[in-house]
């Protein structure tokens, strides 16, 4: 999880950093499921996994893929 | 039965392993959405093992709203890749 | 009886951990990206549609929403993995050895009958 989210901030490709932020939220509901806290696990995938992918690959579409320096 | 729950567990985390390594090598970024969309299923089968594990009839409710919703993401990056939305 | 469901379901379990290993390795050795969404998406369907059932098997109470699990993973894993390969050859990524490209003719020949009219 932490890898991913360091590959996400450095990586200048705008649709690696999105789908480095889904994994980084599937990991994030693991650890909420394995802290015996479901409700809160079921919140993050349905919103971390399909409607934040979503926003931001929309996002990306209107304005562009690279990252200047 | 607990040395069967545990081998179960290893071997499942030796496959997110390699999947993890796949994301992280991966030269473009289909081959990154193809290891994003097997992690997923992977993550769907162990928790519902976990539940299993657990004892807890409320657990498979996660695993469930995941394999509603787990593939949309996917999709909508494909959809971006194809050039549509 | 209870005992035959019990290591039936062992079994279904350790045949589904051993096809998600299966698929993760396929991923992870596999040199072209047709190949890895083949091993990817086939093999670990198979994994996780057989580790649920285990689970269920073990558990009798909890098998009818195992079963809508497995509908549910049968149905849109073959989605997602069609849209990927869609995708994958929009963006001209080629296989590694010659093989024979029968959608490529398909679109020459539509673009041909739309030239003709």
């Amino acid at each position: 999880m932490i890898g991913a989210a360091i590959y996400a901030i450095i990586t200048k490709d705008l649709i690696f950093a999105t789908i480095g932020t889904s994994l980084i939220s599937l990991a994030l509901s693991v650890i909420f499921y394995l802290l015996h806290a479901p409700d809160v696990a079921l919140t993050e995938a349905a919103i971390g996994v399909a409607l934040s992918t979503i926003v931001f690959v929309i996002a990306v579409r209107n304005t562009k893929r690279y990252e200047e320096d | 039965m607990n040395v069967f729950f545990i081998i179960i567990m290893g071997i499942i985390m030796l496959a997110g392993v390699f999947a993890v390594i796949r994301f992280i090598k991966g030269p473009t970024t289909a081959d990154r959405v193809v290891a994003l969309d097997n992690l997923s299923t992977i993550v769907v089968a162990t928790l519902i093992f976990m539940g299993f594990v657990f004892q807890r009839f409320i657990y498979i409710d996660v695993s469930l709203i995941y394999a509603v919703l787990g593939f949309i993401g996917v999709l909508t990056i494909a959809r971006y890749l194809e050039g549509g939305i | 009886m209870e005992t035959v469901l019990l290591y039936l379901g062992y079994f279904f379990v350790s045949l589904g951990a051993v096809f998600l290993f299966l698929g993760a390795f396929g991923i992870f050795r596999m040199p072209d990206f047709y190949t890895r969404l083949q091993a990817g998406t086939k093999s670990s369907t198979l994994g996780a549609m057989s580790l649920i059932l285990g689970v269920g098997l073990m558990q009798p109470e909890w098998f009818f929403k195992t079963l809508i699990i497995i509908i549910f993973i049968a149905i849109s894993n073959p989605i997602s993995s069609h849209a990927l390969a869609r995708g994958a050859y929009k963006t001209h990524q080629k296989p590694l050895t010659d093989t024979i490209d029968a959608y490529e003719e398909v679109v020459k020949e539509d673009e041909t009958k739309n030239e003709e009219e």
